[in-house]
């Protein structure tokens, strides 16, 4: 550890990460450990909670593809990259587009699909399609009491019991160490096409997405760029689906400026997904969830460098002054969370919740999760 | 189907209670009188039936609230009510619990076409949500079949679904945020008019908890513009395999049809001798939509045909204007009541693999001639949702035990295919004793311990969902401690 800057967070060399390679051994190691433990996927996220390093990376393959089912079945530890190249051979795709945080964040490793489950990463395509909690079928994990649970299980629809899928989406690994996802997958469309509403300022931007968005034509992405006053709208779907509603989108979004096509859709998607236009950028990345006409209020009261707006303006990334506690300065109703900080900051990441929600989840934590060492302290 | 005894210390204080409540409602509010209270005394699962002690029908969250207060500080059940519309017995009374109906609460709070929501009190019926923001040409997408009963309460609390939610998912997909009251009186803000909310998925837990855990009554649900058309296709197969290898191809060949249902030919018969809308005599017959432009619906009922084509149907009816459409739905839409003339029915929802259809489907007819009962299916294929619907004479003794062992096979052998006891009904008392097949104790203690910290003294809903051995000390332990 000589060689190691002193690191006050935990952390520990490569080689001092657990690993398990089954699900029978990361319950025994969780149902031994005497200490707090630091759940990670592929560590694109840059979590650093204190505790020992537990990695899901030795869980990894597919238990079970059945196109005609629109139905995946794999193991948390397999990487998203591996995913979305087999759903691609069947012309498939994970719908709610899982984000891929390395460039934004400066990270590096494969993203997992654990990762992506556990933080509810989902991109532009929610706005339409759902977020990844709405394609997660079934879960397998490990709680912190070191018992394997399932809840919900590979069907589409499924009312059995509580819902404790949804519960384990975006609960950060605090609730339980995911070993095995059902999702719901879909058909990959036929062809893209992204129509560009030129020099239109914040205001007018969001009410351009909210027009595209309120009109029978599908939207499947809805961005507004603050710094290009630039609107963003995407339909997917076969060919001449496409051509006739870019056509007819086109036309009533003219009033709102100069409409043009951009070339290389997927690329610019990605980009907006991933935040590339914040990589290398100095200071904290937030996101920040808001009613999406909320935008206009919020963005100007912020003082960012640099905003983006997905979502139709329900999601708002902002590049903030490092140290400023953005949640300080919304005036509108919503939460924020801190993707990205310097060292040592003192902002929780996660929004605080009313007294009242807290204890509940608190109450939950305390349930699944007696001695408080999965990614302790992370949510609250 | 066994339900908890009713305890005799809360019976003893019904007049005590009664005084209680009626410091907190008005006295329309408040229903004591034995004849009024039978008419709570059962859902839409009519085998079942015991009259509340009490009802009450409060109009605000702060009536709902100031009730629940009272019914924990006395330990008095409750048991929450939408329309009783429920098909599993959800909110079915006991003898010493208080029936807390939402139905006054109807209320449309807020419409906001820019962000797409609309905002009601959760009494309010499903049907009438869409109907609030028809003018825009706006509607609710979750559309289970009882939706001009049924109301959002309930929809929330069994995380209800419908044809269309193939396209459009389920509840649960189309909830942002709840006011809900906990069983301390306690109001919680959860989500709202963000996509989504905040910490731990809170609202994905709530919804679909049948009424455990709190009493919502508002509700911010997402609202869809109106697709341009929609237009149906009937195709007809001489069998189940061949239906559903047809529904595997098209979501294979990438068509996201909004609907797709399937209808065996005991259901084709009973719904043609019932509605009169032309079917073919198939032994499998698939209605599939698909929504959009009229060059879209084209381009889609195009690729369907082909694809079906292919699987040698032996009939093909395109709708050619909405007249022929309308025809095309009008037998599925009677599918119940056409099975309701014929006879007393029991309708299951368990869901499974669309690729373990023919399977399961060859099984229930050996099980039909088995138990000697005849069984209807009609069912979204899409999703693998089947409804299953098994005939019996409620007045020939013996004839409804024998029809609810049927049923549990059924189920039972819905899981061991990989799927679940229930789609979109929910467990209510119904599939309670089932959950056992489909979740170890593990699982199930996993999901009492989330009612533990919404309702520690067990007192919504609190003979539900889970099988009653399981659930016991939790129901009794509080009581005791009175």
């Amino acid at each position: 550890m000589g060689a190691l800057p002193p690191d006050p967070q935990g952390y520990l060399e490569e080689d001092e990460m657990m690993t398990p390679q089954s699900e029978a051994e990361l319950a025994d190691i969780i149902a031994g450990a005497n200490g707090p433990l630091c759940i990670e996927g592929g560590g694109t996220r840059g979590i650093e909670v204190p505790g020992e390093r537990l990695s899901t990376g030795g869980l990894s393959g597919v238990t079970l593809y059945e196109p005609g089912a629109l139905t995946l079945v794999v193991q948390a530890g397999t990487p998203v990259a591996e995913i979305e190249a087999l759903l691609a051979t069947e012309n498939q795709r994970l719908a709610f587009e899982p984000v891929d945080f390395r460039s934004s964040l400066g990270t590096e490793g494969e993203p997992t699909i654990g990762g992506v489950v556990a933080t509810n990463a989902s991109g532009p395509r929610r706005i339409q399609g759902g977020a990844a909690r709405d394609f997660l079928l079934g879960v397998r994990f490990v709680d912190g009491r070191g018992e394997v649970l399932r809840n919900g299980g590979r069907v589409m629809k499924n009312v059995t019991g509580y819902d404790l899928v949804k519960l384990m989406a975006g609960s950060h690994g605090t609730l339980g160490v995911l070993t095995e996802v059902a999702l719901k997958v879909l058909p990959r469309s036929e062809t893209e096409a992204t129509l560009a509403v030129e020099e239109i300022d914040l205001a007018a931007g969001i009410a351009c997405l909210s027009a595209a968005l309120g009109s029978p034509f599908d939207v499947t992405g809805a961005a507004y760029d603050p710094d290009a006053q630039r609107a963003y709208v995407r339909l997917e779907g076969f060919e001449a689906s496409v051509a006739y509603r870019a056509k007819a989108l086109r036309e009533q979004l003219g009033r709102y400026g100069a409409v043009t096509e951009v070339s290389g859709s997927g690329e610019l998607w990605r980009g907006l997904r991933d935040l590339h236009d914040f990589a290398g950028l100095e200071g904290d990345i937030w996101r920040v969830s808001v009613k999406p006409t909320d935008a206009v209020e919020l963005i100007p009261t912020l003082g960012a460098t640099r905003c983006l707006c997905d979502w139709g303006g329900g999601l708002v990334w902002a590049l903030m002054p490092e140290g400023v506690d953005l949640r300080q300065r919304m005036t509108v109703p919503g939460h924020a969370t801190l993707i990205r900080s310097g060292a040592g900051t003192s902002v929780p990441r996660h929004h605080p919740e009313p007294a009242s929600l807290a204890a509940i989840s608190a109450g939950l934590r305390r349930q699944f999760d007696p001695r408080h060492i999965l990614n302790a302290g992370l949510m609250g | 189907m066994e339900m908890p005894t009713p305890n005799a210390a809360i019976l003893a204080r019904k007049a005590e209670l009664l005084k209680r409540l009626q410091q907190v409602l008005p006295d329309d509010a408040l229903i004591s009188d034995e004849a009024e209270t039978r008419a709570y005394e059962c859902d839409a699962l009519t085998a079942y039936k015991c009259p509340p002690m009490l009802a009450v029908l409060p109009r605000s969250t702060q009536e709902v609230s100031d009730v629940l207060r009272i019914c924990l500080d006395m330990n008095v059940p409750v048991v929450p009510r939408g329309a009783g519309t429920s098909l599993a017995g959800g909110a079915l009374p006991t003898a010493d619990c208080v029936i807390l109906g939402v139905a006054r609460m109807n209320e449309v709070l807020e419409t906001d076409y820019a962000n797409r929501i609309i905002r009601v009190q959760t009494g309010r019926t499903n049907l009438s949500v869409s109907g609030a923001v028809e003018e825009e040409d706006f509607f609710y997408a979750p559309d289970p079949s009882s939706q001009l009963a049924c109301a959002i309460a309930g929809n929330i609390a069994m995380n209800s679904g419908g044809a269309h939610c193939l396209k459009y998912g389920v509840t649960t997909n189309n909830l942002l945020g709840v006011t809900m009251v906990m069983m301390d009186g306690t109001v919680v803000e959860i989500g709202g008019a963000h996509l989504d909310a905040g910490g731990l998925d809170l609202l994905g837990v709530i919804c679909g908890s049948e009424g455990q855990l709190g009493v919502v009554t508002e509700a911010t649900l997402r609202i869809l513009r109106k697709p341009e058309g929609a237009r149906p296709v009937l195709i007809a197969f001489d069998s189940n395999e061949v239906a559903g290898a047809c529904v595997s191809d098209i979501i294979k060949a990438g068509v996201l049809p909004v609907a797709i249902e399937f209808m065996d030919r005991p259901c084709i018969e009973a719904c043609e001798a019932f509605a009169k809308a032309g079917y073919p005599m198939c032994e499998a017959l698939l209605i599939i939509e698909v929504e959009g432009a009229e060059a879209e619906i084209a381009h889609q009922l195009g690729l369907i045909v082909e694809i079906a084509q292919q699987h040698n149907p032996v009939e093909l009816r395109e709708a050619d204007d909405a007249d022929e459409a309308a025809r095309i739905w009008l037998g599925r839409k009677s599918a119940f009541g056409a099975m309701g003339q014929i006879n007393d029915y029991m309708c299951l929802d368990g869901t499974i693999p669309v690729s373990a259809l023919p399977q399961v489907l060859r099984r229930i007819e050996e099980m039909s001639a088995e138990f000697g009962l005849k069984v209807a299916n009609v069912f979204h294929a899409g999703d693998g949702n089947m409804h299953p619907l098994i005939l019996f004479d409620a007045n020939k003794p013996g004839d409804l035990e024998r029809c609810e062992a049927f049923g549990a096979e059924i189920l039972k052998l819905c899981v061991e295919v990989g799927g679940c006891l229930t789609g979109e009904h929910g467990v209510g008392i119904e599939k309670r004793d089932l959950m056992l097949h489909q979740y170890e104790a593990a699982d199930i203690e996993a999901q009492l311990r989330v009612k533990d910290v919404f309702d520690p003294k067990w007192l919504l809903n609190p003979a539900k969902v889970f099988p009653l051995s399981s659930t016991e000390n939790r129901r009794t332990v509080c009581l005791a401690a009175e």
